[in-house]
């Protein structure tokens, strides 16, 4: 018995590893240009989430609303900053897939520091491998220590 | 399974020393009472703010990645905000005066004696939150309301009065320092039971002196009852014992021991009361929304939470009542009922809810650290500016002024939260059910609900 359990220990251990690490099936779309016209405002970036394939040229057209807002890209590191009223330009190549933040790098008020937008970069990966562990982690509760109560009769 | 540290005798003439633990409180006071001038006296903008960044970021940081899951109330051990009022309630620092002063040392009233009103307190604080995290003033006036409310409590109430029952921080550290790895206890039972003065709970002016009882440690001090109002001898989980050492310097026959133990112990018998059930889903569900608000890219959403007092303000102080109050207490209830109801047990539903809501404990600790990981990692770069120039002046203490933000590893984040989330669920469903089998339940619904909200976890997070 104590075996067994370490067995399908070993089994839930290694499906989890192939959850996390295992490449999936790429999206192949030919790379194109995708411009994006962002307004930001306090606190929040109109729209707040851009998607894109991966090795698409993308350019971000930043439109500052009110006060001077930035844009750092998160994975990227890459970053532009508008003036009031001002319109600024930032390309860069998305060759790096998965889901990336990009955030207001010019303080601009009280909620700065949440002021977030998202890029998808082709699929994000995580939240699929996500919900896949997350099922994997309840199922194997489940399946490695199966002591649920007996019934009581009334 | 535990491991007592205090037989080092190095470690354990550490935790007793007065002057060591004074020393600590010494630098935790001063930046206490830093953080409260530089609300005041800053600059207002909140991430140039010493107050702001070393409290909502730095403190933040250190309290729920690091002292509560691994020192449970560790922080509290401490905490600078009961110290004034305690020196004052004892009228003195370190050791116990000859003549104790006169204050009015009333118990807290017996209907009182909960954490509801901690709930409510940390419920109010948590409407408030995108306001208090962001503006140095308030953050200032919350802080200086505690110190002062600590102040006067201590000079009405008996021992930590404002600790035990007001604190909204105490509150939740209580619960997740269930969760923790490190306890303090006595060695055995038996000793406590034959011990008259119990100077642990009572105190003691002067070193005991029980002629005869060759069991007496001369290590022993002359110290404070248990300021946290906790019996050592009944203590069986961490969520009140606040680490303060007393007992371990009062105890006159040796028996008080700080372990460490592994994670969860406390948690392996359910909870039996409902303030503290509620503590569970109040936590979960803030961690949620908090996800939504600061994390997301809702702009209306953060403004709404932002602007207190205004109609949209209202509508997000709803929704966060009803979430946290009322919808996942309801589903957490429909979880159990069916759990129940396959079971054909003899329990009440409600003894049931308040059993299988400790699996929520280590649940909300890991939303708790997911959540932070966020905000933390993006925004630690401030840190060493505000150190440098805490009040916004222009200052440049350290040369770090100038410093550019920069996030903090945020490429790795996805994968730990996620990592950290799906542990959190683990953690909640092995909890869910040992609380299970001790009421003879079974805990699939529970689990079930647990893999639900992590999903929405994952879905706001990632």
């Amino acid at each position: 018995m104590f075996r067994k359990q370490w067995f399908i220990g070993f089994l839930v251990i290694l499906a989890g590893a192939v959850i996390v690490f295992a490449p999936l099936p790429v999206h192949a779309a030919l790379p194109t240009h995708r411009t994006f016209r962002v307004e930001a405002s306090q606190f929040a970036y109109d729209p707040g989430v851009l998607d894109v394939n991966p090795g698409d040229t993308v350019t971000i057209e930043l439109v500052s609303m009110d006060v001077v807002h930035g844009l750092y890209l998160d994975g990227y590191g890459v970053s532009v900053t508008a003036d009031p009223g001002q319109t600024a330009q930032l390309t860069f190549t998305a060759d790096k897939t998965g889901s990336f933040r990009f955030r207001c790098n010019v303080t601009c008020g009280a909620l700065h520091p949440f002021m977030i937008g998202k890029i998808q970069v082709g699929r994000n990966t995580w939240v699929w491998r996500g919900i896949a562990l997350t099922v994997l982690g309840a199922l194997a509760i489940l399946i490695l220590h199966p002591n649920l109560p007996k019934a009581k009769a009334v | 399974m535990s491991f007592e540290i205090t037989r080092f005798p190095l470690i354990k003439s550490l935790l007793k020393n007065r002057w060591s633990q004074l020393l600590v409180w010494f630098v935790m006071l001063v930046g206490f009472l830093w953080a409260i001038m530089s609300g005041f006296a800053g600059t207002p903008v909140g991430n140039r703010n010493f107050g702001i960044v070393f409290v909502w970021i730095a403190w933040w940081a250190v309290l729920i990645l690091v002292a509560v899951p691994f020192f449970g109330r560790g922080w509290c051990a401490v905490c600078p905000i009961p110290l004034p009022g305690e020196w004052i309630q004892r009228g003195a620092i370190l050791e116990p005066p000859a003549k104790k002063p006169r204050w009015l040392n009333l118990r807290w009233p017996n209907k009182l004696r909960n954490i509801w009103l901690q709930n409510l307190i940390f419920t109010l604080v948590a409407l408030f939150s995108s306001v208090i995290l962001t503006t140095p003033k308030v953050t200032a006036i919350v802080l200086a309301a505690m110190f002062f409310l600590a102040i006067g409590m201590s000079m009405i109430f008996e021992r930590r009065t404002f600790c035990r029952y007001i604190c909204p921080v105490s509150g939740f550290i209580g619960l997740y320092a269930q969760a923790a790895p490190f306890e303090l206890r006595v060695k055995d039972k038996k000793v406590c039971l034959s011990c008259n003065d119990k100077p642990c709970y009572n105190g003691t002016s002067t070193l005991l002196q029980v002629q005869g009882d060759a069991r007496i440690n001369e290590g022993s001090q002359a110290g404070y009852g248990c300021p946290w109002d906790v019996f050592p001898g009944g203590l069986t989980k961490n969520t009140y014992c606040g680490l303060c050492m007393e007992c371990l310097r009062t105890c006159p026959y040796d028996n008080i021991a700080v372990n460490t133990r592994p994670f969860s112990a406390d948690l392996a018998k359910p909870s039996t009361r409902m303030d503290e059930a509620f503590k569970a889903f109040i936590m979960l569900g803030a961690a949620m929304i908090y996800c939504g608000v600061f994390l997301g890219p809702w702009g209306n959403l953060k403004l709404a939470a932002y602007s207190a007092g205004t109609l949209p303000w209202i509508e997000y102080t709803a929704v966060f009542l009803v979430f946290l109050f009322g919808l996942l207490p309801v589903l957490f209830l429909g979880a159990v009922w069916i759990g129940k109801t396959l079971a054909k047990a003899a329990i009440t539903l409600k003894k049931s809810f308040i059993a299988f809501a400790t699996a929520l404990v280590p649940l909300g600790l890991m939303f708790w650290i997911a959540f932070s990981l966020s905000f933390v990692m993006t925004n630690v770069a401030y840190i060493l500016s505000s150190l440098s120039d805490p009040f916004g002046w222009g200052w440049n203490l350290f040369g770090t002024a100038s410093l550019a933000w920069q996030p903090f590893l945020t490429t790795h984040l996805l994968p730990i939260q996620m990592l950290v989330l799906v542990g959190g669920l683990l953690w909640a469903g092995r909890t869910a059910q040992k609380a299970g089998a001790e009421i003879k339940i079974s805990p699939v619904p529970v689990i079930v609900f647990s893999t639900l909200a992590t999903l929405a976890m994952l879905g706001l997070l990632l």
